[in-house]
């Protein structure tokens, strides 16, 4: 069990045109995560956002007020990084290496880059241009041509990954903050959205593009007592392994399956010294839905190929065994890179959840790779 | 070599045999290892001496799919195939005169050479022969 808190959280709407600069977006929900923890921009000593995040955290700086940091890293992967951040603001914490660290992601990924567009340019530096000259060249077809040995090895269709989005709309339509707010989806809405990679992925299996920004703040837990709503990190986990990439996992033995996400749920609940059945709200990070099922498996939460029944059974909604991805999802709520679902894990410890399941003691954040157990500090 | 093939010190060997509608794989030369994408060093033993092995041409399709807007606007709908080549690697690469949108999960195929924006390109074809 780590030694550190998230002491607060902030963000700014969601929204498909946000109208001022990502750097405006960074500045706006670190300031309102730094205040919730009950801090001054002053008292921050560090700083971990994504490799891909366009804010320079000197800039930020200026911005915010923050005077001098003694910590900074970025992790690498995009999406699979998102839980990795507060690993290392737990590892800056823990070692003494910084107080109070700031995490932050902001972009404007509708209005202004799109990463699941085409790019003009069909090359990239290695391993890219072994994919994009024979047409993989978005993030769909990427994960798609994975998805597909998963779909074959398990007899899993299209529709068993619609049952998944019509979850996930079905919070969204009562969470406020969504950008899917009260719009809801059916199996037949699911079904009749157009392919964006036959025969893997609908429009509906596809997270949105969204402008937005969220910030989390963590801390040492002896801070907790002054902290108004402290949420304990129980443990954090990230793991990588070799013959992967995260745009061309292509090189595992059995393709069926995501080990890494397997190993670090293995690490999480030996470092917690707790189990699946511990676990009273999850979310998990699907950019695309079929990763919903690859994880619900690789964390043990049912067996390989069983993640159609378990989600067809209604496990995932208010009231199974397993209420997922409460806030809506990158579906439903926002996609912004993965950082809002941990806002959520942090809600439900809370109580403050717009979908609230109730008293929470195990909170599941999953952004494949990595991980985090939240609980109550 | 198209300008978009960008061949470098580590995989200019795969683009060069290609040329000659060969389809090299890399191998250790010290523990045999074989290893693709091209790499300068041998993750199983370290070594930095390699060769190449050249492959049959033949494998199977590991997965598939259909994909919709290729790369560029005046590309044709096309198959995206990951192959497991008999040999023990996995490429990725199109399926040529693909007779339907799929499904293709485990057919066998063998490599065909074709020109692709200045580039000679191993793309594959479904295997008639094999069962």
């Amino acid at each position: 069990v780590t030694d550190a808190i998230i002491a607060g959280i902030g963000a700014t709407e969601f929204s498909k045109d946000s109208g001022r600069s990502t750097m405006q977006l960074a500045a706006e929900a670190s300031r309102a995560a730094i205040l919730d923890a009950g801090l001054t921009p002053a008292e921050v000593d560090g700083m971990v956002t994504f490799t891909v995040d366009g804010n320079d955290e000197l800039q930020l700086m200026r911005n915010l007020g923050i005077e001098e940091i003694t910590w900074w890293s970025r992790t690498p992967g995009g999406g699979v990084g998102a839980c990795a951040t507060v690993q290392h603001a737990v590892a800056a914490v823990t070692s003494g290496a910084a107080s109070a660290v700031l995490v932050y992601r902001a972009f404007n990924e509708r209005s202004q880059y799109r990463f699941g567009q085409p790019h003009a340019q069909p090359v990239g530096p290695p391993p890219l241009d072994w994919y994009s000259n024979f047409g993989i060249d978005t993030p769909a077809k990427m994960y798609a041509l994975w998805f597909r040995r998963y779909m074959h090895a398990y007899g899993v269709s299209n529709e068993d990954f619609g049952r998944y989005t019509v979850s996930a709309r079905r919070y969204a339509a009562t969470n406020p903050k969504a950008w899917f707010h009260d719009r809801p989806i059916t199996l037949e809405d699911h079904q009749a959205s157009r392919w964006i990679v036959e025969p893997v992925l609908r429009l509906y299996d596809c997270c949105q593009e969204s402008d937005g920004g969220v910030a989390l703040v963590v801390t040492g837990a002896e801070r907790a007592p002054d902290v108004e709503q402290p949420v304990a990190i129980v443990a954090t986990a990230d793991t990588h392994h070799r013959d992967a990439s995260i745009t061309s996992n292509y090189y595992h033995d059995d393709l069926a399956g995501y080990p890494e996400a397997a190993a670090s749920a293995r690490r999480l609940f030996a470092r917690a010294g707790l189990t699946p059945a511990d676990v009273d709200v999850a979310q998990i990070y699907e950019n695309f839905s079929p990763l919903v099922f690859l994880v619900l498996e690789a964390y043990g939460f049912c067996g390989p190929g069983e993640a159609a029944a378990f989600i067809a059974d209604g496990n995932l909604d208010p009231g199974g065994a397993l209420p997922t991805n409460t806030h809506g999802g990158l579906l439903g709520e926002a996609y912004v890179h993965g950082i809002n679902s941990i806002q959520e894990g942090v809600r439900q410890v809370r109580g403050t959840a717009a979908n609230q399941v109730g008293r929470v003691d195990c909170s599941l954040v999953s952004s494949l790779n990595s991980g985090l157990l939240l609980g109550r500090a | 070599v198209s300008e978009t093939r960008r061949a470098a010190p580590d995989d200019a060997f795969f683009w060069n045999a290609a040329a000659e509608d060969r389809l090299l794989i890399q191998c250790c030369a010290d523990c045999g290892t074989l290893r693709h994408p091209p790499a300068p060093m041998c993750g199983t033993c370290g070594s930095l001496s390699w060769d190449t092995l050249e492959a049959s041409g033949r494998g199977r399709i590991t997965s598939w799919i259909f994909s919709l807007h290729p790369n560029r606007p005046d590309d044709a709908p096309r198959v995206v195939i990951l192959v497991q080549i008999d040999e023990g690697v996995r490429v990725v690469s199109n399926l040529v005169d693909a007779p339907h949108r799929g499904p293709y999960d485990d057919l066998r195929v063998v490599v065909e050479f074709r020109d692709d924006r200045g580039a000679r390109t191993p793309f594959f074809r479904l295997d008639e022969d094999a069962s």
